[in-house]
């Protein structure tokens, strides 16, 4: 006869007792457990934003973009090293996806490559074990040398432009207050946003959406865009700029900026004293302050230009020297616009453009009645179950819907413990696994009966069914286990939430069915009378 | 334990019935053949209602704020527009609208763009419960997740069962399981109701509820196989699956309950899912009867000890003699 010591009584006691105190949080809400005493666990499972409503959005990283500007920053990098520093004359340009060198005096080869590989960083990783460099450089045939970004110096790239991205991301988010947003990376060039309790999702794609690289530029006053369109190419270090005002077409600005946004210390929006439009007042830090007062007392007659995201935001006449190092920004602005970009200055520029790629929202209200249905539906299967199998199993059938409650409780208990998210389809997973917690007990009953009707006595009938029924709730849980990892291996989204929970199930059906269910057994068989007449209740 | 009552449940199966499945095992294979064949056709002529998962665009579920909600004036209101095929229908109470936006040309920015758009027009009379977009980039990693994830669930499964059952067993679960996945496609398709990811995760849900069938009745033919070493194979089949009948039957029923509880109780949002589901707990049990168990007898077993000095011809004959 199968028997339970009491050291292994007290164990199951013991871990139930546990699930029962874990999972307890929950069927309370957040304000009561708060004023539990410290002893008692509290800890929530958080809802998902499905159930509590909030925004969900999925952004994409512009890697042709940060392919390009790489390109450009590796242009630049060579040019410094070799002409500037090294005095090698020679011409630097991108070509396709490299930069392309060519030595004015080939014979100079040599000595370029020793300098250009300044430029190069070593990727090597202890961990991997592997080596290697962000970039190639290699020498062609008549003083030509090749630069050329790697796989892995492109990827160490997007890695640094992600964890950039998403400090930025965190900055202006916590602007807009409290909620526990999160904000991570995803695959190699995706960033997701969650916001909890965000419906209206307009503003926060316009904080995050735009890069917001702020600078400022000196005008040309002696050439008009028409005549340098004209001409068809503009002088060396100008550059036309598109206008953001309605009106103006645009401006020929010098390339290389006065000041960058970068020099910013503090940005706020307000309002204009004379004619009341939004605008957005700044501070520079000292550097900053400097330059730009150098700039305006050389200037004062002439307009300068506020570039942002490469367009022009207004192009205002410097009347004094701004030696103070503080400003204004007017331009074509709402209150909203001007708040979101005082925030976006203040909190930097992003290293990448960002674009909405996956977006899902659910409002508070979707939310509840989600939560209400759940519970509707998981209280009616739940006690459609338990009357089926009191039915069907008597006794031994109430036995089973004692396991089956220790199975719901356990596995909450357990997404309680690893903090995962509940989510709508992840109560659905929870209420199949109740159905599936019952199939242990139907196999092991059904196998009762059959040792039964072999003519096997009560007590051995009852081993028997709960010896051999075990091998095949294994082998069926250990598939459908299969099945649930494969889903939250590759699930996204609602699937991955499923998968948690059908996996936290599954886990737990064994604890809960076979072994709570048959202690149950072997505490009913002691209670009874020993007799050879002694009737399974099944 | 006094307390509680001893009685006994109510025993509904009558035990020793032999219904003789496996007589009807070629009726139920070509039925199978056809629905496969349907649903296969179903697929590529008439195709699959994708969601906004897999076919990008946006889908927006609006509720009206005062009285029931004016399909005909927004359906008006929504063509003008000019965003091409936009779906608008009830959903769930006569209060709520889901408004369907086909994927705009014009990449990622152009979904925007177009949400924007439609939720200028629908103003403020209505509010918003949910809205997804979907971009072209992830609508096509998600078709390809997707699919992915069903493939690798089949794989699992099927080195699961290969371990731990001969080869015969494994394929006729592998079978089977394309059978439950292909018919399910195909109920979509005929109906068009919308596909989209929960439904995969449901797909895998139908895999692993019909394999878990499948084992069970499988754990039972190779207990038989043992104890009667004698039995022709398509009698110990029969056998196999009358044994776990019962269990088949409560299992399935109160799976049955749970989700047809959820299906009429658990919201618009998983009604769906929650009907893929109900439809692969029955499909599930009818392929573990009639398709995974019957292969095994087409593509017959080696017995163990069937090589013994007991009765080895008629019994390896019995098995590997089949017709196919």
């Amino acid at each position: 006869m199968f028997y339970f010591s009491r050291w292994k009584i007290l164990a199951i006691v013991v871990t139930v007792l546990a699930g029962v105190l874990i999972s307890l949080p929950n069927l309370f809400s957040a304000s009561t457990v708060a004023g539990w005493p410290s002893w008692l666990p509290r800890h929530q499972m958080p809802l998902g934003l499905d159930l509590q409503g909030g925004a969900h959005l999925l952004f994409g990283m512009d890697s042709d973009e940060l392919r390009k500007e790489w390109l450009d920053s590796l242009r630049d990098d060579a040019r410094k090293t070799l002409v500037n520093d090294a005095k090698i004359p020679a011409s630097v340009a991108v070509r396709g996806s490299s930069v392309v060198v060519r030595l004015t005096r080939p014979e100079q080869a040599e000595a370029a490559m020793r300098e250009l590989r300044k430029i190069q960083t070593s990727l090597g990783s202890a961990l991997t074990g592997t080596t290697g460099s962000d970039v190639e450089i290699v020498q062609g045939d008549g003083g030509t040398i090749t630069i050329t970004p790697t796989a892995a110096g492109f990827q160490q790239r997007q890695t640094n432009a992600a964890s950039a991205a998403i400090e930025t991301i965190n900055r202006r988010i916590n602007q807009l207050g409290t909620a526990e947003s999160t904000v991570v990376r995803q695959g190699r060039d995706r960033i997701l946003v969650q916001y909890p309790g965000l419906q209206d999702t307009t503003y926060l794609k316009e904080l995050i959406g735009k890069t917001a690289v702020l600078s400022f530029h000196e005008v040309n006053t002696s050439l008009t865009v028409d005549d340098v369109r004209q001409q068809g190419r503009p002088p060396a270090g100008w550059r036309i700029y598109p206008s953001d005002e309605p009106g103006e077409a645009a401006y020929l600005l010098k390339d290389s900026p006065v000041v960058r946004g970068d020099e910013l210390v503090d940005s706020q929006p307000g309002f204009d004293q004379q004619t009341n439009q939004p605008i957005i007042t700044f501070r520079f830090n000292q550097q900053g302050a400097r330059k730009f007062g150098r700039f305006t007392q050389e200037n004062v007659g002439r307009p300068f230009a506020i570039v942002l995201d490469g367009k022009v935001l207004s192009a205002p006449v410097i009347q004094t020297a701004i030696l103070g190092g503080t400003g204004q920004i007017s331009g074509n602005f709402t209150v909203d616009s001007a708040n979101a970009l005082a925030v976006q200055l203040r909190s930097g520029a992003l290293p990448v453009k960002l674009t909405v790629v996956e977006e899902r929202t659910v409002g508070a209200s979707l939310g509840s009645d989600s939560i209400a249905a759940a519970k509707m539906a998981g209280l009616i299967g739940g006690l459609a179950t338990m009357v089926l199998t009191i039915f069907a199993y008597g006794t031994f059938g109430i036995f089973a819907c004692v396991g089956l409650l220790v199975h719901l409780i356990m596995t909450v208990a357990l997404m309680t413990l690893v903090g995962s998210t509940l989510t709508l389809p992840g109560i659905a997973g929870l209420v199949l696994g109740v159905a599936m917690a019952v199939d242990a007990n139907v196999l092991i009953y059904e196998r009762i009966r059959e040792e039964v009707r072999n003519g096997k006595p009560a007590i051995s009938a009852i081993d028997a069914g709960f010896n051999r029924a075990f091998i095949t709730i294994a082998d069926s849980q250990l598939t459908t286990l299969s099945c649930a990892l494969v889903m939250f291996w590759l699930g996204a989204g609602p699937i991955r939430g499923f998968a948690v929970t059908l996996t936290f199930g599954i886990l737990t059906s064994i604890f809960a069915s076979v072994t709570v269910v048959r202690l149950l057994a072997w505490l009913w068989a002691r209670s009874q009378p020993q007799s050879r007449s002694l009737v399974v209740p099944v | 334990m006094r307390f509680i009552p001893n009685f006994k449940g109510f025993d509904f199966f009558p035990h020793d019935l032999r219904l003789p499945f496996m007589r009807y095992r070629d009726l139920a294979m070509a039925f199978s053949i056809i629905a496969m064949a349907v649903s296969l056709g179903l697929f590529f002529v008439k195709g699959l209602n994708y969601g906004v998962d897999f076919k990008g665009g946006s889908m927006i579920e609006v509720q009206s704020k005062s009285g029931p909600a004016d399909i005909s004036a927004l359906r008006e209101q929504l063509n003008r527009i000019g965003l091409g095929g936009v779906q608008i229908q009830s959903f769930g109470s006569p209060t709520d609208v889901l408004i369907r936006i086909e994927e705009q040309p014009g990449g990622e920015a152009a979904q925007q763009v177009a949400l924007k758009k439609v939720l200028d027009t629908i103003g403020d009379s209505y509010a918003q419960r949910r809205t997804e977009v979907v971009g072209p980039a992830v609508s096509s990693e998600l078709r390809v997740t997707g699919m992915l994830a069903v493939a690798a669930g089949l794989l699992a499964i099927t080195i699961y069962v290969w371990f731990r059952f001969e080869w015969q067993f494994a394929a006729g679960v592998i079978v089977s399981l394309l059978h439950d996945v292909l018919v399910t496609v195909g109920l979509f398709s005929l109906f068009q109701f919308e596909f989209d990811l929960s439904i995969v995760a449901a797909l895998l849900t139908i895999l692993g509820y019909s394999v878990n069938d499948s084992v069970v009745v499988s754990d039972r033919i190779r207990e038989n196989l043992r104890k009667y070493k004698r039995m022709e194979i398509s009698e110990l089949l029969n056998l196999s699956i009358n044994e776990t009948l019962s269990r088949t039957i409560l299992t399935g029923v109160t799976g049955v309950a749970v989700l047809l509880s959820l299906y009429i109780f658990g919201g618009e949002v998983i009604r769906n899912f929650n009907f893929a589901m109900l439809f692969g707990v029955l499909i599930g049990t009818y392929s573990s009867i009639f398709i995974a168990a019957p292969m095994i007898s087409y593509f017959g077993v080696v017995r163990e000890g069937a090589a013994s000095e007991d009765k080895p011809k008629s019994a390896k004959a019995a098995t590997t003699r089949k017709p196919a």
